[in-house]
């Protein structure tokens, strides 16, 4: 495995193996010194051409905590901001001789496209509406934790499906893993062609949260991304609430095995409500601290090894 | 060379010749449990951590024969060297295992690391890398099943359960019931075959 493109690149077995990796890296969070040799000499760039907070640290964080050398480079402040090309800035990134390349970019294939022009590694760390398989990737290490082998299980992701790169990563990984997955959205939120979406049969589609709720193993709530709206995607915020908000009526018809997902930032009041954001069955701080160990993870599985 | 019925027909079918028989690898452990204890002066402030793979299971048999002498418990658990290694990139990446320190730590004890067979002695290394990154043990030890010498680093054994001078080009190979599910056995094969 060279890049880490889409969720849909991973097979069953290396998905298992990155998640159970994971496990150990997840280890040495608790540990003293949180360090491991593993990818000395290694460098890695973090190329970030939009806004992030979590990916980038967590990224940052695991580089780092591999023992490689990890920049960043986001596009406010670099030589993006003067004009030069996706293609430039790269190329100038990948002739310094680095290792790794993991891009976040508003435009969705922009790492596909890096991948062919550079030596480098390339994880897509999000592609505009498209995939983010690191997320998916660590979304489903919290869920296997708490709930075991995930095969069979039912996962329900609710929420903007259109403006969401974490739903199409997800429902393929989980597919992968054996999940059943039902995609509830407002129709308006709905992507149009999702019934079609490569390498993701077998889920079901509604728009009715309330009797999908008592049915699941693994609830995620999706941000709603009011900056990628142009509007009219649905009448009052409160509207979307009462339809398809996990409030705190809705929360006594979830089972109480079932775990509540965010990838957060989460709108408060929105799409979740605080009690449900808070409460016992919520996993979105795990899927925080997750978050470092799975990036340690990938970034093991894709630069430690070399050429097989 | 004595064997029992049961595993004669699954050596048999093997390649090479076994140099130790299960019941001589019990007794080696035994051995090597009463010079731990000699060594130490009991098992107070011990802590042994098997190597993965079946450095492992050694060590949790080692850690038995330890109590059964002393008649107390001895701390057990595992060290995974994965990270550590130096040979990570010449090789497909390789799968981590888990990393297991009893609750009472690693600091100031005595730990006693276990491992199935001693060469380079790069696996040992690692391992004294990993080690350093948990804490800082009094004083570390060496045991391991079978020695059969190539060292590349300066590092010797405390307790060796058999020393087995080998050729290079020859592979010798350790099957434990925990983990191949076959009888125990310590076998040597020509690497020309």
């Amino acid at each position: 495995m060279k890049h880490l493109l889409s969720a849909a690149d991973l097979s069953r077995d290396e998905t298992l193996s990155i998640l159970d990796t994971a496990r150990q890296m997840h280890e040495i969070q608790q540990r003293d010194v949180k360090k491991l040799p593993a990818l000395r000499g290694r460098t890695v760039v973090n190329l970030f051409f939009e806004d992030s907070t979590r990916t980038r640290s967590s990224f940052e964080i695991a580089g780092k905590w591999l023992s490689a050398d990890v920049i960043n480079v986001s596009a406010k402040g670099s030589s993006v901001s003067k004009g030069e090309s996706l293609r430039d800035t790269v190329l100038t990134v990948g002739a310094m001789g680095v290792d790794g390349m993991i891009i976040r970019h508003h435009a969705s294939g922009a790492p596909l496209q890096v991948s062919q022009w550079v030596d480098a590694s390339v994880i897509n760390a999000g592609d505009g509406m498209h995939e983010h398989p690191t997320q998916a990737l660590l979304d489903a290490y919290t869920m296997r934790e708490r709930l075991g082998d995930l095969a069979g299980k039912h996962v329900a992701i609710v929420g903007d499906l259109t403006h969401s790169r974490v739903v199409r990563s997800n429902l393929m990984l989980l597919r992968t893993l054996g999940a059943q997955v039902t995609l509830v959205a407002p129709p308006t939120l709905m992507p149009s062609g999702i019934t079609t979406w490569a390498g993701s049969d077998g889920f079901a589609v509604t728009y009715d949260l309330d009797a999908t709720l008592p049915q699941v193993d693994a609830l995620m709530m999706l941000r709603v991304q009011r900056e990628r709206m142009s509007g009219g995607f649905f009448p009052t915020p409160r509207e979307y609430t009462v339809g398809f908000g996990l409030t705190r009526d809705r929360l006594r018809t979830l089972p109480d095995h079932a775990v509540i997902c965010h990838p957060g930032p989460m709108n408060r009041g929105l799409e979740i409500a605080a009690d449900a954001a808070d409460e016992g069955r919520s996993v979105i701080l795990d899927q925080v601290s997750a978050g470092v160990a799975v990036r340690m993870s990938v970034l093991y599985h894709l630069l430690a090894g070399g050429e097989s | 060379m004595a064997r029992s019925d049961s595993g004669a027909l699954a050596a048999d079918t093997q390649p090479g010749r076994t140099v130790l028989t299960s019941d001589e690898i019990a007794r080696a452990l035994r051995r090597m449990a009463h010079e731990v204890i000699e060594r130490n002066k009991g098992i107070d402030d011990l802590v042994v951590l098997g190597i993965p793979t079946r450095g492992v299971a050694l060590a949790d048999r080692l850690a038995s024969a330890l109590t059964d002498v002393e008649g107390q418990p001895v701390a057990v658990g595992s060290l995974d060297v994965t990270m550590y290694r130096d040979d990570l990139r010449s090789q497909p990446t390789r799968a981590a295992h888990a990393t297991q320190i009893p609750d009472s730590g690693i600091d100031d004890k005595t730990v006693v690391l276990v491992d199935d067979v001693l060469y380079s002695g790069r696996t040992v290394r690692a391992a004294l890398d990993a080690l350093g990154d948990l804490g800082r043990p009094k004083a570390v030890r060496l045991a391991v099943l079978v020695d059969r010498g190539h060292r590349d680093l300066p590092i010797r054994a405390d307790h060796v359960g058999k020393n087995l001078p080998t050729a290079q080009s020859e592979r010798v190979s350790v099957r434990l019931v925990e983990h191949d599910g076959t009888e125990d056995a310590v076998r040597i094969e020509d690497g020309a075959r």
